[in-house]
């Protein structure tokens, strides 16, 4: 399972919220490591610090101390348009509230990433197609967010984080906003993606959605607590004849 | 060697998209953009307008300049501002022919010169037919080149004619027609005065230079040598008028006539000047000068009104970057540099402007035919190239200064703090 190379790799990662006189502590020294094709979980509590990691695994936000690998290469010391050209080209970030621009049809919407990867609009807008197509949006690609169902508006939005072929995909609470039949759906498109060779970070509240990945992270007060294979985690869905509480 | 190919190609991308992205925003708040951009509407307007209608009028006066002639020289007796001669009586300071014998020798500059002294006013009769007053000057022959007065019938005034004193005569077309001579009446005789004259031929009459010069006020007029006139009027005051080769040697023109008429007239080293040396060039000169400096004055005070206009834009372009942070985050998240966001808005406000301008050229142009059917002296308003570009060069730069704060705010916004922006 672990058979693809590091993807990521970070060390003693801290990050501290300044707030008037008052600091929250929002990660305390997080170790990760990551290869490529994993499929991974990030669970906790609110105010755990699971967005302020993914924030700094998206590249969206630095931290205090602590290095930050990605691919072999430190982020952490990187000027801002390094960054924002390690976000449009390594990174698709999938927000829990989508994020699609509502002037915007769906294709345009998923080409944005590309505007500033300076590929002609032809390709572009094949580009867009394509990673409509692999969310299953193919028969979409005109209409604007308030003319889609919340299912579809997340999946544009996988479809946008999709569309650069990111080595890393990840989802701030993707099925948030979402009832469970629909986040059945993009947990299926998250396995297909994931089948297909995606690397996948997400993180979610639900046990339900976690268990779906092949990894689970745990996290508490800014701290990894726990960081098991889903058939290990006590989360893990019930086998046939298992009792709770029971080992083994 | 590529890279640097690449990189204007990709800056020229980067703003083209930002123009097409700037455009449809504008046309998405049409209405807050054409009221945002009223400013600069009205600056470029005023300030086109402005440019028209001063153009119009200089060259409305240069063009009346051209006509009476920038190349002439006015020369004539002047009390001296100083010394024993400062309030002598002006008969003692009358110029004398002897003055100005072999001046043309020795002022290289001077092309044309030429006495004139007036012979009176006396009635004018041709057969039966008479003229009550006809104003007779006694002129030099190349009197008629200074002024640009072609001679369209006859001759001028010959050699012979003018170191005999002959009694010969050029008289005005109207003169001529209101005696109803023929068309070519040279070789008649006319009779002015006491004396009759041999008419050598006819002068067009005296253009109409407008409003600045006055018009042909008196068109009944013959002109004879001057030395004819000088042995019917004695002792008569002579005006002296002279032409240089060129409006570039004016000042050496009038330099050598002052060196010629201080020895000519006696004037020790030290002791002023008794007489005057005035250049039309020099009227032309001042003119231009003034001219261009109420042009740049009026000019400047109207852009004031664009520096308003631009100050409306900043504020649009705040409000519209305040509207649009959550955009700005998600652009920033997808991958955006600062610099993209930052041309961006920065198009978008020279975009703005340059919007605003167009109209503003296009009313510019309503109202300089406006002004231009108003008056007269106004009706070359009309708005020069230069000021079209000008126009429009300082819409775009006010866009630039007044962008440029509201598009750095944009370009340092936190993706993170963006995208939780509401
Ligand atoms: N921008 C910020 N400024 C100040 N404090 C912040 C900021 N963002 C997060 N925090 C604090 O950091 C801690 C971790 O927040 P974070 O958003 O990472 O939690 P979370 O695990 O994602 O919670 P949730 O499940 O509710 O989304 C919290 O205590 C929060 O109050
Ligand atoms: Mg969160």
């Amino acid at each position: 399972m672990n058979s693809g190379s590091r993807l990521i790799e970070i060390c003693q990662l801290e990050r501290t919220y300044v707030v008037g006189a008052e600091k929250v502590r929002a990660l305390r020294g997080v170790d990760l490591s990551i290869r490529t094709n994993e499929y991974v979980a990030v669970m906790g509590h609110s105010g755990s610090g699971k967005s302020t990691l993914m924030n700094i695994l998206g590249c969206l936000d630095r931290a205090d101390k602590g290095d930050y690998l990605l691919n072999g290469i430190n982020t952490t010391r990187m000027s801002e348009g390094q960054l924002a050209h390690v976000r449009n080209r390594q990174i698709g970030f999938v927000f829990q509230s989508f994020e699609l621009m509502g002037r915007l049809s769906a294709l345009k919407n998923v080409e944005l990433p590309l505007i500033y990867s300076d590929i002609s609009f032809w390709k572009r807008r094949r580009m867009a197609r394509e990673a409509l197509e692999r969310v299953g949006l193919g028969e979409r690609i005109h209409h604007k967010p308030n003319q889609l169902s919340g299912g579809e508006k997340q999946r544009v939005a996988v479809a946008r984080a999709l569309v650069n072929q990111p080595s890393l995909l990840l989802a701030d609470e993707p099925t948030g906003n979402l009832d469970t039949a629909t986040s059945d759906g993009i947990m299926l498109l998250f396995e297909k993606l994931y089948r297909e060779g995606q690397t996948i970070i997400m993180v979610t509240h639900e046990v339900d959605i976690a268990v779906r990945a092949r990894r689970i992270v745990r996290m508490r007060d800014g701290q990894i607590i726990s960081d098991l294979p889903t058939e290990k985690d006590p989360a893990r869905p019930l086998r046939d004849g298992e009792q709770i509480g029971g080992e083994r | 060697m590529t890279a640097l190919l690449m990189f204007p190609l990709f800056l020229f991308r980067l703003v083209l998209q930002s123009a097409a992205l700037a455009l449809s925003q504008i046309w998405v708040n049409k209405t807050r953009s054409i009221l945002t951009t009223l400013g600069i509407i009205i600056g470029v307007s005023s300030v086109s307008a402005v440019i028209a209608a001063m153009e119009g009028m200089n060259r409305k006066i240069l063009e009346n300049f051209e006509m009476f002639g920038t190349r002439k020289i006015f020369i004539w007796p002047e009390q001296p501002s100083s010394g024993p001669q400062k309030n002598a009586p002006t008969w003692q300071l009358r110029f004398e022919a002897k003055h100005f014998e072999g001046l043309l020798e020795h002022c290289p500059s001077v092309e044309f010169i030429s006495l004139i002294a007036n012979a009176g006013r006396v009635p004018g009769r041709y057969m039966n037919r008479t003229v009550d007053s006809v104003s007779v000057t006694g002129v030099d022959a190349s009197w008629f080149k200074i002024e640009n007065r072609p001679i369209v019938f006859g001759r001028p005034f010959s050699m012979l004619d003018e170191s005999q004193g002959r009694y010969v005569c050029i008289i005005t077309a109207q003169l001529r027609d209101k005696l109803q001579m023929d068309r070519d009446c040279s070789g008649q005789i006319i009779q002015l005065g006491i004396n009759s004259y041999l008419v050598a031929g006819v002068v067009e009459d005296k253009p109409n230079t407008g409003m600045m010069f006055g018009g042909s006020d008196d068109p009944m007029e013959a002109y004879i040598p001057y030395t004819t006139a000088a042995k019917l009027v004695r002792m008569p005051w002579i005006r002296v008028m002279a032409s240089c080769r060129d409006s570039t040697v004016a000042d050496e023109a009038r330099a050598e006539i002052r060196f010629f008429l201080r020895r000519t007239r006696g004037l020790r080293p030290g002791e002023p000047d008794n007489f005057g040396v005035f250049l039309m060039e020099n009227e032309v000169r001042q003119f231009k000068e003034v001219m261009g400096m109420i042009t740049l004055v009026a000019a400047g005070v109207v852009s004031i009104s664009l520096l308003v206009g631009g100050v409306g834009i900043m504020n649009i372009m705040l409000v519209s970057v305040s509207e649009r942070t959550r955009e700005i985050g998600l652009r920033k998240a997808v991958g955006a540099r600062p610099s993209a966001i930052l041309t961006q808005f920065l198009v978008e406000a020279v975009v703005l402007c340059m919007i605003g301008g167009l109209i503003g050229v296009g009313f510019g142009h309503l109202l300089a035919s406006v002004i231009a059917n108003s008056a007269p002296l106004m009706e070359q308003t009309q708005i020069p190239a230069w000021a079209i570009a000008v126009s429009f060069g300082f819409s775009a730069f006010v866009g630039v200064v007044f962008g440029m704060f509201p598009a750095i705010k944009a370009a340092r916004l936190n993706p993170i703090e963006a995208l939780r922006h509401e």
